[in-house]
């Protein structure tokens, strides 16, 4: 198992993240795990007593989890969001902006590539859900 | 034109260095091939049947002379001293070497282009009306709204691993010479009652195995929407679109699976929601793109009337150039399609004398046209004669624009792994046939597009008459279709029998030329005449 990349102050959540199915049918769980064919939105009546999502990659090419991801975020869900699966150094930037602070990937990353990748970008085009002011606004400041 | 501020320009180099960085892991062992493919492709670098083949966006098809120069010399630093100009206003190089790729998009952004997102499954090149900004019957230039969104696709964080391509297309009249109706989204800039514009937005159009005509999910986005209108249009695509089969995953297929209905009330309650995310930039934004898009500085009173008495000239006029906005003045269409040439392919010297000869007589301004030609937009009618004689020297005066010569062709098999038949060789054969028997003025507007697979890379399914090549136990063997249309009056094309043998759909093509000599009433086309009597004449001379 490769290290967990974190980019959180708080403590990790110490027990399994359950499956949205699961999730949905008990009412203690506060790690839960998004498919990619999983609607998100399921989760958002229960934002309150989650500290964990995981969006699984099973291939790093299904971009679905992308979009998970900002759902999440959009709705006020402000625990940890961690992309696990086949998370991949060129990946890493664009899932940050979707909310993603943590991540586990199946195989180890080089961190001198990792810390490259997060200061790749100069700028963004975009709103999303990190905190970045897109470059429009810059210009009409 | 657009031009970069430090932003843009800061983002197109931090690419160039992401690419370097890339290849270099790549080429180390530390990406597979696997991982290295899509970030290839979102750099425009295919791996064709012999060498890597390099796509660079022409965004909207506009470039000025500076930019031609630079693709000219890339052809001859890092090509074989040619390129090739495709239907989606890019430009493609065919003897690429990996080892140089970035070095290329490093050429590239010194001069304010790229190959951002050329290829791969995520938002391509935004593509336009080639008349823009030239064309009198614009309700606004599309390209400022084309380039709103192109910085918004540009890197996009959650739509750059979509099921499949997603082609967008602006235009902003009710003439389509974009093709806008056959693309993931069309968007058509429209005035409403009230004399304000907005977008009208046709989604889950296109080629390819399946052909679709996109259907018209909302009439009237205003233009403070714009962004977030099309952002909950891919979110839903993103999370919706089929990932099971590759020959399933564009949109058309959710589009049509669903409904346009019910994608629509999906758009529509996803837009709801993201209208509070602050996606959409203010339209101070959109006005600062307008400023670079302002009229060039027309001389007015200048002459309308033009020399004929050189026949070649008068018909190269008659043929090549279409009406102006403003008086005086005419679009110039330089054809990339010489009788017997391969359609789209020009040297670098070629580039550079259209470079030049836009500086000079076109405001520093060139197009690529979807049909794989060159527009200069702005000519004085006074210098047409110059334009010509020059044009003409350097083998680029084709009389031959929306002619039965005006061939649209994919690079087949000659070049691409998809193919399953060679496209050039009988886009040449028509060509060369239609010269010789003198046809090909008699025939009229006549639009002959050519695909060697079914991924309609050559439009095939929008041609009055469309060519498929398809592989026939080994041999290659070539499908005709008839009445197939991109423009606004769009159609797809049906099928007409079996298939022909690479001579004989040459002659295929002349039989139903033959049939609409022969029926074709006061005025029509051939597109006309086909639609008033249908297909089964054409039937019984190609095979009764």
């Amino acid at each position: 198992m490769a290290e967990t990349l974190r980019y959180r102050d708080d403590e990790p959540v110490d027990h399994p993240a359950v499956t949205v199915d699961s999730f949905l049918d008990q009412s203690n769980a506060s790690a839960v795990r998004i498919e990619p064919g999983d609607d998100a939105r399921a989760l958002l009546p229960h934002l309150e007593r989650l500290a964990l999502v995981e969006v699984n990659f099973p291939a790093f090419g299904d971009g679905r989890g992308y979009s998970s991801a900002r759902i999440l975020r959009e709705a006020g869900y402000d625990g940890e969001l961690r992309a696990v699966g086949d998370v991949l150094v060129d990946q890493l930037a664009y899932m940050r902006r979707c909310g993603f602070d943590a991540f586990e990937p199946d195989q180890q990353l080089d961190m001198d590539d990792v810390d490259a990748a997060f200061a790749r970008w100069p700028e963004v085009y975009q709103t999303a859900a990190d905190a970045r002011t897109p470059i429009w606004a810059k210009r009409h400041a | 034109m657009y031009k970069y501020d430090s932003y843009d320009q800061a983002m197109v180099d931090a690419r160039v260095e992401e690419f370097r960085d890339q290849a270099r892991r790549r080429l180390e062992g530390k990406l597979t091939e696997d991982q290295f493919k899509p970030l290839r492709l979102m750099n425009g670098l295919y791996l064709q049947l012999h060498a890597y083949m390099l796509r660079v966006a022409i965004p909207y098809g506009t470039l000025d002379s500076r930019q031609m120069h630079a693709l000219a010399d890339i052809a001859e630093k890092y090509d074989r001293g040619y390129g090739h100009f495709t239907t989606r206003q890019n430009i493609q190089y065919n003897w690429i070497r990996l080892e140089e790729a970035a070095d290329i998009l490093a050429d590239l952004a010194k001069v304010e282009m790229h190959a951002i997102q050329t290829s791969g499954n995520c938002i391509r090149n935004i593509s336009s009306d080639h008349f823009a900004g030239a064309a009198a019957d614009e309700v606004a230039d599309p390209r400022p709204y084309a380039e709103l969104l192109r910085q918004w696709s540009s890197f996009h964080p959650e739509f750059s691993y979509l099921p499949r391509k997603f082609k967008i297309a602006v235009i902003a009249s009710d003439t389509d010479r974009a093709a806008m109706r056959l693309h993931d989204i069309g968007i058509q800039i429209v005035q409403n009652e009230a004399g304000e514009l907005g977008a009208a937005f046709y989604v889950g159009g296109g080629m390819g195995r399946t052909p679709m005509i996109a259907p018209c999910i909302n009439s009237f986005v205003p233009l403070d929407q714009l962004v977030t209108y099309s952002e909950a249009c891919l979110r839903v695509y993103n999370r919706y679109g089929r990932r099971d089969n590759k020959y399933k995953a564009r949109i058309k297929i959710l589009v049509h699976e669903l409904g346009a209905e019910e994608y629509t009330r999906q758009v529509e309650e996803e837009f709801a929601h993201l209208l509070d995310q602050g996606v959409e930039p203010p339209l101070a934004e959109l006005e600062r793109i307008k400023a670079y898009f302002e009229d060039p500085l027309f001389e007015a009173g200048t002459p309308e009337t033009i020399d004929r008495s050189d026949p070649d000239f008068a018909l190269w006029v008659d043929r090549n150039t279409v009406p102006h906005k403003e008086a005086g003045y005419v679009a110039a269409v330089i054809s990339l399609k010489p009788v017997g040439g391969i359609p789209g392919d020009a040297t670098a010297e070629q580039m550079r004398l259209m470079a030049d000869l836009a500086k000079d007589y076109s405001f520093d301004e060139l197009r690529v046209m979807h049909t794989q030609n060159v527009v200069l937009p702005h000519v004085r009618k006074a210098d047409l004669h110059a334009l010509w004689t020059a044009l003409d020297e350097a083998g680029l005066g084709s009389p031959n624009l929306d002619t039965i010569e005006d061939i649209i062709a994919c690079p087949g098999l000659d070049y691409c792994s998809l193919a399953n038949a060679r496209s050039i060789p009988i886009a040449q054969k028509i060509s060369e046939r239609f010269a010789e028997t003198g046809k090909t003025a008699t025939l009229g507007q006549l639009k002959l597009k050519i695909s060697g697979c079914i991924n309609a890379c050559g439009h095939h399914h929008a041609g009055h008459i469309g060519i498929l090549g398809v592989d026939r136990k080994g041999v290659e063997n070539y499908q005709l279709l008839l009445g197939g249309s991109e423009a606004e009056d769009v159609s797809l094309a049906k099928i007409t029998g079996p298939g022909f043998d690479e001579n004989g759909i040459v002659d295929a093509v002349e039989t139903v030329t033959s049939v609409y000599e022969r029926e074709r009433q006061d005025g029509e086309r051939f597109l006309d005449t086909y639609r008033r009597i249908g297909m089964n004449p054409f039937k019984e001379a190609l095979y009764g």
